[in-house]
């Protein structure tokens, strides 16, 4: 059932209006069961095996089992996602091949939640019939080389 | 009729979707809209972090054309995605997403995206236009300076609202109407422009794998056709239909293979260690001019391929233990070799584990080491998205600037990216003949057309005028399938099988099954013939009247039922352009058995539909290709 979720571990994110893992899924498949206050995936055969679920779970209560129909048992791939980093945890259905762990920066220089839009460089000009964009001509270019707008249209 | 409130939100410009070219459009409005005292109304069928197709993340950028360096120009460009697509593209279009990708790729780097870099610091590329990334959070990242950039400007989004049809006013776009996902509400957005960027589509063919692995699309399974019916339900032109995409990836997991040809530069071989690209060579005389152009067109390779597997010649296997053993072999000695080889597979993993988890999971269950032996590849099923390598999508507006005295007649009608509808504007997957745009280039075009929908609301600054007759009857039918669920479901014991409706898990299957065996699909190795699609149209026609026996018992099956009803009008539009281009242009995406040759002299033009809703009857139309290059 590609994403699923351990009972013991689930806590149906109770301090939440909706669970972390309904309000991420986007295809709208993981729902609470009001009777177990535990969350699921209501539609396995639509799961995409995102891991977005599984990232956002503030209990890392959901793992993802590989489609049965074309998997094999004994696999595990498990994601443990920070503010700067994901590490990944690789292990093969055969023991004997050593599990792989990989760490990967997912941001860079910029904290979360503070992406600001604008302003990060000059835009050109306040015309709406323009080709010009927000942050153009500087923003085509690297930090410090020259102005390029001028001769793009030029084919 | 099932008890929903309705609510009701003016704006000046709605944006529906949420996904690449959506939070594109949304920073760039928000700019404009400030500076012009206008109000930017995102919607968003799922939550804005992790909706659309970058949802995953994604290993790379594929569009990046670095003009900076001196190395590219646009006319590079423009001449890779005309060949990639077999002549048939709006260049005018392309080289507009072209000359703006670079500023929204730096700005990507400035909101926390991690782009690698060399020693020097440059970009290290995977290609000549595809930059690797630390692309987990991609989405998270783009999404995030799109909600600041709303909150700057005092826009507002909604999440959790499926959007099911465009509002019209005349031959005018008003807004658009849809449903909460989550609470029993109607949602009526009133709008001076509105943007259709909510993704391709999936699902409208049988995937390969039919039990629990229905899901592992290659591309994701919630891009359910929505941008396609909006604009097909406006009236809006429509245009490379035909055009659908079939990527050839990691077999069943669909993982990535760009890193492994491009990066490591690896071959792929048949079953008895033959390269089909080398032996089937001649093949590519029948497709020339485009074929003999580096580097072979997508569909062309594909089809090398595809000659090799209906020949038994299959398995067909990604070399990737030889590519491995090639680069760890320059490395000057066994230490640094052992570091290469170390480095290459973490690479190798994190190519995967950035955008297609399951092929981790695939490998890591049948045992895969890639520096140890091949794995497998396979064309997938055939998807629509204007933004890869197929092409479909809305006929959009070129930019003024761009065009030249033979195409501004044809190709520009005053507002960049807007469709033929008044007040609708197109981007991302959504807009038609401008493929290879990707992630990056999906964004860029979000920005070019929100910017141009502020100039049309600043110069069509009317209220919009929507006709409450018009949102009772939409209302009504939207919720129908709710009703017919209440009347009939305690009828028979089991409410999955009961004679006066069908779910829309079947609906999807009866729809996945034509188009399977009648449009070329994977179970007929994407051959058709004229004699197959007018079949397929006359089975189509009963699905299509069967949409009235649709029933939901929940929310979650209404929004089933409605994508499922996007996507059929996607199928039925991909089945016509296919019918009425007489030649077969791109073998290893279609192949029509009956016109099995490219026709230069009279199909190199766009094949474009028009849908009247009141009549339901389909206009189709050959348009000029025209180049701005030549």
């Amino acid at each position: 059932m590609p994403s699923y979720v351990n009972a013991e571990k689930c806590d149906g994110c109770k301090a939440l209006d909706t669970t972390a893992c309904q309000h991420i899924c986007p295809n709208d498949l993981m729902v609470l069961n009001t009777e177990t206050t535990k969350a699921l995936n209501q539609e396995p055969s639509q799961c995409w095996e995102c891991y977005s679920c599984v990232k956002i779970c503030p209990t890392q209560a959901i793992e993802v089992r590989g489609y049965a129909d074309f998997v094999p048992l004994g696999a595990s791939v498990t994601a443990m996602r920070s503010t700067e980093d994901i590490l990944w945890t690789v292990q093969f259905r055969d023991k004997g091949i050593r599990p792989k762990r990989f760490k990967f920066p997912i941001r860079k220089g910029v904290a979360e939640g503070q992406a600001q839009a604008f302003d990060h460089y000059p835009t050109g000009d306040d015309d709406l019939k323009s080709p010009t964009l927000m942050c153009e001509p500087a923003g085509l270019n690297t930090e410090d080389g020259p102005v390029k707008m001028d001769k793009v249209p030029t084919l | 009729m099932a008890d929903f409130e309705t609510v009701t939100v003016e704006t000046d410009l709605l944006i529906c979707g949420g996904g690449m070219a959506a939070c594109g459009a949304a920073v760039e409005a928000s700019y404009w809209a400030k500076k012009h005292g206008l109000k930017v109304t995102v919607v968003d069928k799922a939550a804005m972090d992790r909706s659309g197709a970058v949802a995953m993340g994604l290993s790379a950028i594929n569009q990046y054309v670095d003009l900076n360096s001196g190395n590219n120009t646009l006319k590079d460009y423009c001449d890779y995605v005309r060949n990639d697509l077999m002549g048939v593209t709006r260049e005018d279009v392309v080289a507009n997403i072209a000359r703006h990708v670079d500023s929204t790729v730096h700005l990507f780097e400035k909101w926390g995206l991690p782009i690698w870099k060399d020693e020097e610091g440059n970009y290290v590329h995977e290609g000549r236009w595809q930059l690797m990334i630390n692309g987990e959070s991609y989405k998270v990242i783009v999404a995030e300076a799109a909600k600041n950039a709303l909150a700057q400007a005092d826009g507002e989004y909604f999440e959790r609202v499926f959007i099911t049809h465009p509002l019209m006013d005349g031959d005018k776009c008003v807004g658009a109407i849809g449903f909460s996902t989550r609470e029993n509400k109607i949602y009526v957005f009133k709008a001076k422009a509105t943007m259709v960027a909510m993704g391709g589509a999936v699902h409208v063919f049988k995937p390969r794998s039919t039990g629990e692995g229905f899901g592992r699309s290659w591309y994701p399974p919630f891009n359910s056709g929505a941008s396609a019916f909006c604009t097909i339900y406006a009236g809006a032109e429509m245009t490379c239909q035909e055009v659908r995409f079939i990527p050839v990836r990691f077999k069943d997991a669909y993982g990535p293979v760009g890193a492994w040809f491009l990066l490591f530069k690896a071959t792929a071989t048949n079953a008895q260690g033959g390269n089909y690209m080398q032996e089937n060579a001649a093949e590519l005389d029948k497709w020339e001019p485009y074929s003999k152009v580096k580097p072979c067109p997508a569909n062309l390779r594909n089809w090398l391929m595809m000659l090799d597997v209906m020949d038994g010649k299959s398995p067909i296997y990604m070399q990737t233990h030889e590519a491995i053993k090639a680069i760890a072999d320059q490395a000057p000695d066994e230490k640094s070799a052992k570091r290469k080889l170390r480095e290459l597979e973490a690479e190798a993993w994190e190519d995967f584990l950035d955008m297609t988890i399951s092929q981790a999971i695939l490998w890591a269950s049948t045992n895969v080491e890639p520096e140890v032996k091949p794995s497998e590849i396979m064309a997938c099923d055939p998807y629509f998205i204007g933004s890869h390598s197929g092409a479909s999508g809305a006929w959009v507006s070129g930019p003024e600037d761009l065009q030249t005295d033979e195409t501004k007649d044809e190709y520009c009608w005053g507002y960049a990216n807007m469709t033929t509808v008044n007040g609708m504007f197109a981007a991302g997957d959504a807009s038609g003949a401008s493929s290879h745009k990707f992630s990056s280039g999906s964004h860029a075009e979000g920005r070019i057309a929100a910017k141009a929908a502020i100039s049309y609301i600043v110069d069509n600054n009317d209220a919009p005028n929507v006709d409450q007759a018009q949102v009772d009857e939409l209302t009504a039918a939207i919720l129908k399938p709710m009703d017919t669920f209440a009347e009939h479901s305690a009828e028979t014991t089991d409410p999955d099988i009961n004679p006066n409706y069908i779910r829309p898990t079947q609906f999807m299957y009866r729809l996945q099954k034509i188009m399977d065996e009648y449009a070329g699909g994977v179970s007929s190795q994407f051959i058709t013939s004229d004699k197959l699609l007018e079949k397929g149209g006359e089975l189509l026609g009963y699905l299509k009247e069967d949409v009235a026996g649709l029933a939901a018992e929940d929310l979650h099956e209404l929004m089933r039922c409605w994508e499922n009803i996007h996507r059929m009008y996607q199928a039925d539009a991909h089945m016509r352009s296919i019918l009425f281009r007489e030649e077969t242009r791109w073998p290893g995406y279609y192949f029509r058995s009956d016109k099995p040759s490219i026709d230069n002299d009279n199909w190199l033009a766009f094949v474009n539909c028009t849908y009247d809703r009141s009549s339901g009857e389909w206009t189709m139309a050959k348009k000029p290709v025209k180049y701005i290059t030549q």
